[in-house]
């Protein structure tokens, strides 16, 4: 609990530094809202990963599905010049998106396959480690989550990640979005955004958007559950990942 | 002691006058910036997201760092020479540590949340620490600077208390810049920064470039006033700078080794892509080209003692040097870290009008406060040194 003199103190000190209400909000919310969830309906998860059955993926618009379904909930903008857009989900080809590792002399057909990325949710992230004022944090569950009404946008995070997952709004992201989701925030010029394994679905018991857009092409489930889906499917199929070597530990598998 | 800084020449006012316009320009173009995005002011884009600005921040925090190359030997060695300087070099320090600072902040896509920083402080980012020791190294060169400074003034010996903050100050200095260089060197996706090297390599270039600057300054100083920072003390700076450069192009070289003889591509794609250029890609090969024919001149001026004690060579010398390390360390350096991008591709970038503005406004600001600060040093010193007669009363 709080007393009235400590908030009176946290209030004055906080309008003091210029900081208006935010801060005293935050002092007072004591409960995290993470606790709070369990209790209700979340899936129960210690380590989520996502293993993306590359052999499914046959059509250019099995892939529009996916990512559109991403992108139009997030409220992410479409802006079509390609060094500044932002993107959660996309696909790259095989020797890209495994650079430094791809095969030459792989077969054709995997070499003319396309490969979802998106954020790695690693287990042990160099953006995690970079950022300033923990505005990109690991959950107990595992996702590396962004706070973009937090984030300064110091961009340290983009030149840590080894990934390219991250995206800076070089541009006003609300001049871009076509349809507004109302149910998700939108973000403001200058912070970063990413992919966040839909930990707003995942809170309410569903399923990331992009793994219920696939039907049934991306597996998603709890790593550390040797009865779980995902387990049994990394067991039974050869699975690659991105930057192995530089041990971030990523937690997107790629079935080959 | 302020005050001094309020009577001056026409000449003195149109220098202040003229930083105060940058600096006014700078503002617009950095509220320009967040008006209406980076992608349309600064040359940056999804593949390189640091450039100019923390180029700069780089660069001059090692200049900052440099001075303790004129307070340690004079603290630590009783060396005379530097007697006159040192207050020089902390107040350089403290302009260049502005700059760095603010270098930082113009960076920030929402300034407004720069509090966070404090509020959220997170040891496990170098930012936080960035942050940390180069606030402390701030304080520490305005408290000593301007103490003894005060003591010069009123012809007494510098208070005993003094001493453990310029020691203190004298150890603070090459871990401002190590930190630098942690930005960069602890990164799992950028070989090319990540080098055990690289704080080593900072302080060499800082080392460098630091007391080059100072032997502009102190050239400049001698020439528009009556105060002489000494002959003798110029040379050494000279010979500190020629070391250190040595070291910096053997280190350059360590750097080529590695990457080429492991033949690791990832290490040597960079360095190919900054001095020959890599896959068609040749933005920054003339910019480098210069840089090390810049650093060559000065290297030869500064390592033959008549060109290097002749003043007119030792300025072309001096300024060779300053700018080859700033071209490198200010820029390439930092472009050269995200090349190839993680999905071995590249992506260029350079300097837009508006973030030079931006950058040309914080020079101002540094450019500004040492100005200010030396009319301060130079004033107190200029009736320091000459007696009642006018006489000089320390003669090299």
């Amino acid at each position: 609990m709080i007393t009235r003199r400590d908030f009176l103190k946290i209030a004055a000190f906080s309008s003091l530094l210029g900081l208006g209400g935010t801060f005293t909000i935050n002092a007072l919310e004591k409960e995290p809202g993470q606790k709070v969830l369990k209790d209700i309906k979340a899936l129960q998860g210690k380590r989520w990963a996502m293993a993306i059955d590359t052999r499914k993926f046959k059509t250019q618009e099995d892939f529009e599905k996916v990512i559109k379904a991403c992108h139009k909930a997030h409220n992410v903008p479409e802006i079509a010049n390609p060094l500044h857009e932002v993107k959660w989900i996309w696909t790259e080809d095989y020797e890209h998106a495994f650079a430094g590792t791809a095969e030459q002399y792989i077969s054709k057909e995997v070499k003319e396959r396309k490969f979802l990325l998106l954020c790695n949710h690693c287990d042990n992230a160099p953006c995690v480690r970079v950022c300033p004022v923990k505005a990109t944090f690991k959950r107990e569950d595992g996702i590396t989550m962004q706070d973009m009404h937090r984030c300064i946008g110091c961009k340290f995070c983009l030149a840590a990640c080894p990934y390219g997952a991250r995206n800076y709004n070089f541009l006003p992201p609300r001049d871009y979005i076509k349809e507004l989701n109302t149910e998700y925030p939108t973000r403001t010029i200058g912070v970063v955004e990413k992919c966040t394994f839909c930990n707003e679905r995942i809170d309410k018991g569903l399923l990331p958007y992009c793994v219920e857009a696939s039907e049934g092409k991306i597996i998603f489930g709890d790593l550390y559950d040797p009865n779980s889906e995902i387990r049994k499917v990394l067991s039974e199929n050869i699975v690659i990942r991105r930057k192995v070597e530089l041990g971030t530990q990523p937690m997107i598998f790629y079935i080959i | 002691m302020l005050d001094l800084a309020l009577k001056g020449r026409p000449r003195y006012w149109i220098w202040v006058s003229f930083l105060i316009t940058m600096i006014i320009i700078g503002f617009i173009c950095w509220m320009r910036e967040h008006e209406i995005g980076a992608a349309l002011t600064t040359g940056l884009n999804r593949d390189i997201t640091w450039g100019f600005h923390v180029g700069q921040l780089t660069f001059f925090v090692g200049v900052a760092a440099s001075a303790v190359l004129v307070v340690l030997p004079y603290y630590f060695h009783n060396y005379k020479v530097f007697g006159r300087i040192t207050v020089l070099g902390e107040f350089l320090a403290i302009g260049c540590v502005l700059i760095a600072m603010l270098s930082v902040f113009v960076i920030m896509g929402q300034p407004s949340r720069v509090w966070n920083v404090l509020i959220y402080a997170t040891p496990h980012s170098i930012i936080f620490w960035d942050l940390v020791v180069l606030l402390v190294y701030l304080l520490l060169n305005i408290l000593c600077g301007w103490t003894i400074l005060h003591a010069e003034k009123k012809g007494a010996p510098p208070p005993k208390w003094i001493k453990p903050f310029i020691y203190w100050a004298i150890l603070w200095a090459p871990s401002i810049h190590t930190v630098t260089a942690f930005l960069y060197a602890g990164l799992p996706g950028r070989p090319h920064w990540m080098t055990a090297l690289q704080a080593a390599h900072f302080l060499a270039t800082a080392f460098a470039a630091g007391p080059c600057l100072l032997i502009i300054l102190s050239m400049i100083i001698r020439k528009i006033s009556k105060f002489d920072p000494g002959q003798q003390a110029i040379n050494k700076l000279s010979e500190i700078a020629t070391y250190a450069l040595i070291i910096h192009l053997f280190f350059i070289g360590l750097e080529f080794f590695t990457a080429f003889y492991s033949q690791i591509p990832d290490h040597m794609v960079a360095l190919k892509y900054l001095y020959a250029g890599y896959e068609g890609h040749t933005g920054l090969v003339s910019w480098m080209v210069i840089s090390t024919v810049l650093a060559f001149i000065g290297l030869i001026i500064f390592m033959f003692p008549p060109l290097r004690k002749w003043n007119v060579t030792k300025l072309i010398g001096a300024f060779c040097i300053f700018f080859s390390i700033w071209m490198d360390k200010g820029f390439a350096f930092v472009v050269s870290g995200f090349i190839p991008n993680p999905f071995d591709r590249v992506t260029e970038a350079w300097i837009a009008l508006n973030e030079f503005l931006v950058a040309a406004g914080v020079w101002s600001v540094g450019a500004l406060v040492i100005t200010v600060l030396y009319k301060i040093a130079i004033t107190i010193k200029e009736k320091v040194v000459f007696d009642k007669y006018g006489q000089k009363q320390v003669i090299d």
